[in-house]
């Protein structure tokens, strides 16, 4: 095998991953083109460690642990995705301009209304599920 | 790694097909993955680009990578991405806007990288080649590496992954807020 053939298709892979992390607006798209590139890189480590014969297989350990940290990282960006979306109903990366620094200028009228609009579903959405969440908590407490 | 009767770049031997027509598959459904104006069908693009990457592992043999990949990326990732379109309450049908407006600068930096990638990964690894021997990625092996030489990182990753999960239930759960 011939290593030029796994390292270029780990090359174009990771080009177009870093193609859809620049051009999609949605969050979770983002994550997807993420995932991506850190297949590029896990198919790099394969490709050297068998290249290399190491005796340690520290290419396809790390290929393992590399994927671990994928699992962790995808649950943690979902997860905040979903926070994005309680409060603020989208995720459209490029939407989210709170903290930009003319985020409450002139620009944006629209996205200034849906930032005061933020706060509010955010005590709306805190209050409607502190409801449910607080009888829980009076329960426990 | 050279070895003395080391055959030419072309025509490719019967691995090296193999090996390029599943990248090839998997080039074309990453591409998929991004360029789709489906969300939901982003996803399932990404079930096929990661099913052939695991191909790419097989005939690379290192096969308890590619079932790893293929339990893991396949079978858990993709569901939870899956979950979490579901849970935006994200439109099924086609949608117009999921690209943003520097798509054409994003593609001018995509090819760029591209370009000096592979022009570098080909001048510096021309001449590499190696026999493809099976057995280097059996479990057995593998196994071993990570549980001699490889446990205490293996360790520090468990916690790694445990402090994730935590942290995704304290963000997910509403009714634990911050300090009042």
């Amino acid at each position: 095998m011939h290593i030029v053939y796994p390292v270029v298709v780990s090359a174009l892979l990771f080009s177009i991953g870093v193609y859809g992390v620049l051009a999609r607006r949605n969050a979770i798209l983002v994550l997807m083109s993420v995932e991506l590139m850190l297949n590029a890189v896990n198919l790099n480590l394969v490709a050297f460690d068998v290249w290399l014969r190491d005796r340690l297989h520290s290419g396809q350990v790390l290929t393992l642990f590399v994927i671990v940290i994928a699992a962790a990282e995808v649950g943690l960006g979902l997860a905040i995705v979903l926070a994005v979306f309680r409060t603020r109903r989208t995720i459209d990366v490029d939407r989210l301009r709170a903290l930009s620094e003319n985020a409450a200028g002139t620009d944006d009228e629209s996205g200034d209304g849906d930032g005061g609009g933020d706060r509010e579903g955010d005590r709306n959405g805190g209050g409607s599920r502190g409801t449910v969440a607080s009888g829980g908590g009076e329960a426990a407490t | 790694m050279t070895s003395q009767a080391q055959p030419g770049l072309w025509p490719p031997s019967g691995p090296e097909i193999v090996f390029l027509l599943l990248g090839v598959v998997a080039l074309g459904s990453a591409l998929l993955v991004v360029t789709t104006r489906r969300l939901v069908h982003a996803a399932l693009w990404l079930v096929v680009c990661f099913g052939a990457l695991a191909g790419c592992y097989l005939v690379l043999t290192a096969e308890f990578v590619a079932w790893v990949q293929v339990l893991i990326y396949v079978g858990a990732i993709v569901v939870l991405l899956l979950f979490g379109i579901m849970l935006t309450r994200a439109p099924i049908g086609r949608s117009a806007d999921l690209d943003s407006g520097n798509r054409w600068a994003a593609a001018v930096v995509g090819v760029a990288t591209a370009g000096v990638l592979v022009s570098v990964v080909v001048s510096g690894f021309h001449t590499a080649y190696t026999p493809l021997e099976p057995g280097q990625g059996a479990a057995g092996t593998l196994g071993s590496s990570v549980f001699r030489t490889w446990v205490l990182p293996f360790e520090v990753l468990s916690v790694l992954l445990l402090s994730a999960l935590i942290g995704a239930i304290a963000l997910s759960r509403t009714d634990i807020g911050g300090r009042e």
